[in-house]
């Protein structure tokens, strides 16, 4: 019989966080990039470059917010060529994205195979006064190391932009049709790559925030469809920010819960409960998102060229 | 001249293969309304563009208050104290009212005064408006005021609108009409681009007519016939389709109590739809862009199922049969989208015909397509409905507009159908297209057709129709001979009676 004794709920709590977080930065840097009208599917590629190159720069300089960094940077360079190839190019969105997550997978088994096996440095567990000394509540949510709540404030910020600044609207504005937005002098593609590029970067800090806090170390292909689920997690939150969250969590959530399931010996089998994570949160999202509007931003995923 | 508020001069903008515009110089005075006019492809939009900061000239210059004027960017013409109302409304579904008026200012206030000044004005120029609608849910002529109203935030000296009433009921542009007399009154200035010559001559102070690209003349509309002002325009005389007046037959198509629900978030769902169309009979059915017409033309062609004893042909019920069953029983149909709906842009005209025509045309054999057969159909259609094209082979995308509607429309009367259903026929097509498809219509039911003609379009409606009926929020009007009809009762008919007393507060 499974001993449920053996789970802990603080721990469990505490590694919830630490699971949803890569997740949820990749999600909602994919979601600004949606919401201005671009379809990247290469969201894994850029995970896994950030989490290569995040590794290698800590390591190197032993100092985990460079390779944060440089991972943010990295990926935005990846994202950086999509954004080239799509916007001024006009290659397909859907090839070139799938493209995308071909080269980062490779060019990190490239660059990451000096580091495998190696120990990198990690974030330190932030102490906030008063806070972390709470009982239960302290140790829960308030001994995390800094990109837990980096990525919470992304979520807030991203909303409020989104919702009350003038360049969130002209954004929106970009997806929704480009070419209106061309039409009353507003820059598509200028708008567009800079969305490309911050979707890169957080999906950089997301593939980091994996090689270097949640795992932490570097094995070839350890994002395991990460980047995917972060896709669809965009889609089914019918991009709105606080379902993006929800859905980030209630993965990292089932993650981290399946674990100790398997762990404590539940009587189900181990392939199930691997696979539960992502059940329940299709599962879920599909019944938040089955009831009114679904939103798409309208001109997502079509290209867009100002001939006319 | 003291009072001229911009000035073009010796405009020329060439692109690859044509010139768009050559030379073209005329005045726009101080609180004047201007028309521009021309037929589609004379060189309007581009010289709008122009004045907007779309597009920079290749020659000439502007001057603005006699001070050179070179704008590269829209934002640089608002700043001047331009602004312009689009053609195709340059909105977005998905925002709000407001949020649609804040992204074409330069720099909006906060939202929550921003609505107080959408009301204050909308109040002042007579219309209504709620900043808070999402613009998906409006009308067309609720979208252009959004349209106007943006732009009349900003205090423009001079407000450029390309043809604002072809999505307009009679009693909208109306307001419309009164709205900018107010503009005038006001010292506005106004660049009104149609080619409506009964509402530029009772509008506008001053016409400027272009022909090919090039300024024909500028002459005072009011001393000018419509006649005289069509010639200008179209530069050659063209046929005006046939008196109507056949002998109409059985009852061919029955629609009863059609009812579907909405196909999507913007769209409209129809609503208890009945009518009749006999052998040899047009009904015309109009009615403001978004009331069902693109849904209607869908139930009629099969696109979608519509409810069992619904749509009766020749007294068998189709309503259940898909677009090839319909097809092969001879109800065929346009849709309003030319690319994309009616055609496949990138396929060649032989292909294209192929589409629609390969069964009742036996181009199939054994499940192969005879392109021989094929290349003769299209070549048929293009030879009859003098269609301008190099070739069979051509891709649809590379027609012009009016050509490829003469292609696609040409393509459904060929094939000698019992019933055709046509949704904006002549749709930004130019004149003499259009004269040339509403005389295919009429002689398709001079042979014992039946035609059900969908169209914003009210003079053609009144031109091809024998009844006419008006869609309104998916609800068809009874519908009524059409020589019994003044155009009064049509714009109620259409149903803008919830604007009409709008209309007279600022009388």
């Amino acid at each position: 019989m499974m001993d449920l004794s053996s789970i802990n709920p603080i721990l469990l709590v505490a590694s919830i966080m630490v699971s949803a977080t890569p997740i949820l930065l990749a999600a909602i840097g994919e979601m600004v990039v949606e919401k201005s009208g671009v379809l990247n599917l290469g969201v894994e590629g850029m995970m896994i470059t950030g989490a290569v190159v995040g590794f290698a720069v800590a390591v190197n300089s032993t100092s985990p917010a460079l390779g944060f960094v440089a991972a943010a940077l990295a990926s935005a360079l990846l994202a950086l060529s999509f954004g080239l190839l799509t916007q001024f190019l006009l290659s397909n969105q859907v090839a070139t994205g799938l493209g995308l997550t071909l080269v980062g997978l490779g060019l990190s088994s490239l660059i990451g195979k000096p580091y495998e096996g190696m120990k990198s440095p990690t974030l330190p567990k932030l102490d906030i006064p008063l806070l972390s000394d709470l009982p239960v509540v302290g140790r829960m949510l308030f001994s995390h190391d800094l990109m837990v709540y980096f990525s919470l404030a992304l979520v807030v910020a991203v909303w409020a932009f989104l919702k009350h600044t003038r360049a969130g609207l002209i954004l929106r504005a970009v997806g929704e049709s480009h070419d209106s937005a061309h039409a009353l002098g507003y820059k598509v593609v200028m708008i567009r790559l800079m969305a490309i590029l911050f979707g890169g970067a957080c999906a950089g800090l997301g593939g980091a925030y994996l090689s270097l806090v949640r795992v932490p170390q570097w094995t070839e292909g350890m994002t395991a469809g990460a980047g995917w689920i972060a896709l669809a997690i965009v889609v089914f939150a019918s991009w709105r920010p606080g379902r993006v969250a929800i859905g980030a969590y209630l993965f990292g959530g089932v993650t981290v819960l399946q674990l100790n399931l398997q762990a404590a010996g539940a009587a189900v089998p181990v392939a199930l409960l691997s696979a539960s994570p992502y059940l329940v949160t299709i599962l879920v999202l599909v019944i938040i998102s089955a009831r009114g509007a679904h939103a798409a931003p309208a001109s997502l995923g079509r290209p867009f060229h100002a001939s006319s | 001249m003291a009072d001229t508020l911009l000035s073009l001069q010796g405009l020329t903008k060439i692109y690859p293969g044509v010139i768009a515009n050559d030379d073209v110089t005329f005045d726009i005075g101080r609180g004047e309304i201007h028309a521009l006019l021309g037929e589609n492809g004379a060189g309007k939009s581009t010289l709008v563009k122009m004045i907007y900061g779309l597009n920079a000239p290749d020659k000439g210059q502007m001057l603005l208050d006699g001070a050179p004027y070179k704008p590269s960017k829209p934002s640089e013409a608002r700043q001047a104290g331009i602004a312009m109302v689009f053609q195709h409304f340059s909105l977005f579904d998905a925002l709000d009212v407001a949020e649609n008026v804040a992204l074409g200012m330069e720099t909006p206030p906060p939202m929550s005064d921003l609505a107080r000044q959408i009301r204050e004005v909308s109040e002042t120029y007579g219309l209504p408006l709620d900043p808070t609608r999402t613009v998906g849910t409006l009308s067309a002529g609720e979208r252009q005021r959004v349209e106007i109203i943006r732009c009349l935030l900003q205090n423009p000296r001079l407000l450029i609108m390309d043809e604002p009433t072809s999505v307009l009921t009679p009693q909208e542009v109306e307001i419309l009409f009164e709205t900018l007399r107010k503009l005038k009154a006001e010292g506005t200035s106004i660049l009104y681009i149609s080619h409506k010559l009964e509402e530029i001559r009772a509008l506008c102070d001053t016409a400027t007519i272009l022909r090919l690209g090039k300024k024909v003349a500028t002459c005072t509309p009011a001393e000018t016939s419509a006649r005289q002002l069509a010639e200008m325009m179209v530069g050659a005389s063209f046929a005006t389709p046939e008196a109507k007046g056949g002998k109409t037959g059985e009852v061919l198509l029955a629609v009863n109590e059609l009812s579907l629900p909405a196909p999507g978030a913007f769209g409209t769902p129809l609503r208890e739809v009945s009518f009749e169309v006999r052998a040899g009979e047009v009904l015309g059915i109009g009615g403001v862009a978004g009331n069902g017409q693109d849904e209607l033309l869908a139930a009629l062609s099969g696109e979608r199922m519509a409810p069992a004893g619904s749509i009766i042909l020749e007294g068998k019920d189709i309503s259940r049969a898909g677009p090839v069953a319909r097809r092969d029983l001879g109800v065929l149909s346009g849709p309003e989208e030319r690319l994309g709906h009616a055609a496949a842009p990138d396929m060649s005209l032989v292909e294209n015909g192929v589409l629609t025509a390969a069964r009742r045309e036996g181009m199939l054999k054994n499940g192969f397509i005879s392109w021989g057969k094929a290349r003769q159909f299209a070549e048929e259609v293009i030879g009859h409905f003098d269609v301008r094209t190099p070739g069979p082979g051509t891709a649809a995308r590379a027609l012009s507009g009016g050509n490829l509607q003469k292609f696609v429309v040409g393509r459904e009367i060929l094939q000698g159908p019992r019933v055709l259903v046509l949704n904006q026929p002549t749709w930004g097509v130019d004149a003499a297209a259009a004269a040339f498809i509403r005389q295919s219509i009429l002689d398709l039911a001079a042979k014992g057709g039946a035609v059900v003609v969908i169209s914003q379009d009210l003079d053609e409606l009144m031109e091809v129709s024998d009844r006419f009926g008006a869609l309104n929020e998916g609800r068809l009007s009874p519908t009524r001979p059409v020589a019994s009809l003044d155009i009064e009762q049509i714009g109620l008919m259409m149903g803008g009676a919830h604007d009409m007393e709008v209309a007279h507060v600022d009388e």
